[in-house]
């Protein structure tokens, strides 16, 4: 069975629906801000994203008022400080309050293996001595039926889409992504639906047995989006621009400014491609 | 040479800390930048991992991210998410977790998810990452932290990783094994005291005097009964952090 290539708008509009649970992977590599700009141009809303690093592309859905909740591990600018638009969304609820279900990344990653295995919950050790569980039901203890010792359970992730940024598909539609591989496999096997972006479709995809592969059949869009994970980046292919997550400290620390920027880059843009044109000139 | 700088000498101090052919789950910011600079100097063999997955990771420049290019390049081995606090974290193979933090408190207690009441926050940070799971499960945690009495408090806002809990025998009785042996900051060094699991003064910066530590500081100090003045960094020390800052700096410009 193959997946055909379809355009980035069109898997949007096809497999993501307001109200969805939508999780956003790729651990600091091959973050796929292309469709996250997608579902802001298609106005997309009461989304919950799952994201262990939210990193700019949830400070952008939820500054831009597509998130009604957020399932994370960490919020924050790497290497920089603060999410601002995260930020304002928690402590004053603007553009609108944003509901959370915080966990870490070990819980996080757990629940996605979960997830793919078709288990309820993930069983780890964690979260002792930590206050986290007084605050979120979806971290509990249990006792191991064989030792007795006391372990964090976490309910299992299985959102309705995952989207993942990989760097090649190939005809068929099977996927290989390769570097920091983070949980794009687990959760891609864990979601109802799958989109997958690409730096490149080709004829073949040369893959070394045990790589990481996504068959054909595991996935529901395969679409070819040069430069997709930008400003992040992709193994191979192109590197993180630093420069450009430090700029969005400044980008998106006032409301009006933020606004401003993504009217103008994101909604006042076709398509990825001429976002970076637009940006870069 | 210039003189080393508060910042310069708490990374130096933290770097010593580290010993070679350890394993060390490292965080983001000056843990890095120290961890990189025992690589560079007096550990060769440190094993360093970063939660992206990286194992064995030697760059070149420090990552301005837990997951850049450089990390994956440069390791021995790059695995998933999952794996890598599964087996690694989980697995028992950490001997030591180098954090920071937004608070710490007079147990070592660490806060990195809110500032005043977590539903209604004051500052909301970002969150647990990692760490409670390598505070938790590394042999032994090492903490660097810049010294403000808004950050060396009393009793942390949030308990987002565990130190010594209350005191005492608290993180033993929880479950847990290790625990931080040191509290690395711009003034001065802070261990828990033996029994007690206080964090107290073991060694202060050339020219800190205690009253400076203490005004530093949101708890009440107590100070070790030997406390020891800070070797002054050496000249290997200092140029080989200078010239890791250096090369970050240049491939951050060239890439703007």
């Amino acid at each position: 069975m193959s997946t055909s290539s379809i355009s980035l708008a069109e898997a949007i509009r096809l497999h993501v629906s307001d109200g969805d649970s939508v999780a956003l992977e790729g651990f600091t590599h091959l973050i796929p801000f292309a469709a996250g700009h997608e579902i802001i141009r298609q106005r997309r809303r009461d989304l919950t994203l799952v994201r262990l690093t939210p990193d700019l592309i949830c400070d952008q859905l939820i500054g831009m008022g597509c998130a009604k909740k957020l399932v994370f591990s960490w919020g924050g600018h790497p290497g920089v400080g603060s999410l601002h638009r995260f930020r304002d969304a928690v402590e004053k609820a603007w553009p609108a309050p944003l509901e959370i279900d915080e966990r870490s990344h070990a819980a996080m990653s757990a629940a996605y293996v979960a997830g793919a295995a078709g288990l309820p919950m993930a069983v780890l050790r964690g979260f002792v001595g930590s206050d986290l569980p007084n605050h979120n039901a979806n971290i509990r203890f249990i006792e191991c039926p064989f030792t007795q010792e006391k372990l964090a359970a976490t309910p299992a992730i299985n959102p309705d889409v995952a989207i993942i940024h990989a760097q090649k598909a190939d005809r068929q539609g099977n996927v290989l992504l390769w570097g920091i591989v983070g949980v794009q496999k687990e959760i891609a096997l864990a979601a109802t639906r799958c989109i997958v972006t690409v730096e490149e479709i080709v004829d073949k995809l040369e893959a070394p047995p045990n790589a990481c592969v996504l068959p054909a059949w595991t996935i529901d869009a395969i679409c070819e989006v040069p430069g997709g994970a930008f400003p992040s980046y992709a193994h191979g292919y192109y590197e993180r621009d630093n420069a450009a997550y430090l700029a969005w400290d400044a980008v998106s620390k006032s409301r009006e400014q933020f606004t401003a920027w993504m009217d103008q880059h994101v909604l006042g843009t076709e398509n990825f491609a001429e976002f970076r044109h637009q940006l870069a000139s | 040479m210039k003189s080393p700088t508060r910042t310069e000498i708490m990374t130096i101090v933290a770097s010593r800390l580290l010993g070679d052919g350890s394993t060390c789950f490292v965080g983001i910011g000056i843990p890095s930048m120290a961890a990189n600079l025992a690589r560079l100097t007096h550990a060769p063999d440190v094993v360093l991992i970063y939660e992206s997955g990286t194992i064995g990771a030697k760059p070149n420049i420090l990552p301005l991210s837990i997951g850049d290019g450089e990390l994956a390049e440069t390791a021995d081995t790059v695995v998933s998410t999952p794996e890598i606090f599964a087996y690694w974290l989980q697995g028992g193979r950490v001997d030591v977790g180098f954090l920071g933090a937004a608070q710490v408190d007079k147990f070592a207690n660490l806060n990195s998810t809110v500032i005043g009441e977590y539903q209604t926050p004051k500052v909301r940070l970002p969150g647990a990452g990692g760490a409670p799971e390598i505070a938790a499960l590394a042999k032994d945690t090492l903490i660097i932290i810049n010294h403000d009495p808004r950050k060396l408090v009393e009793r942390v806002d949030f308990i987002t990783s565990p130190g010594y809990l209350d005191g005492g025998d608290a993180r033993k009785k929880a479950g847990l094994k290790g625990g931080p042996s040191a509290v690395i900051t711009d003034l001065g060094v802070l261990v828990p005291e033996v029994d007690s699991k206080e964090l107290i003064v073991s060694q202060v910066h050339a020219g800190v005097t205690r009253d400076q530590i203490q005004e530093a500081t949101g708890w009440e100090l107590r100070f070790a009964d030997q406390v020891t003045e800070t070797e002054p960094p050496t000249e290997l020390e200092l140029t080989a952090l200078r010239q890791l800052l250096e090369r970050t700096e240049a491939s951050r410009r060239q890439a703007s």
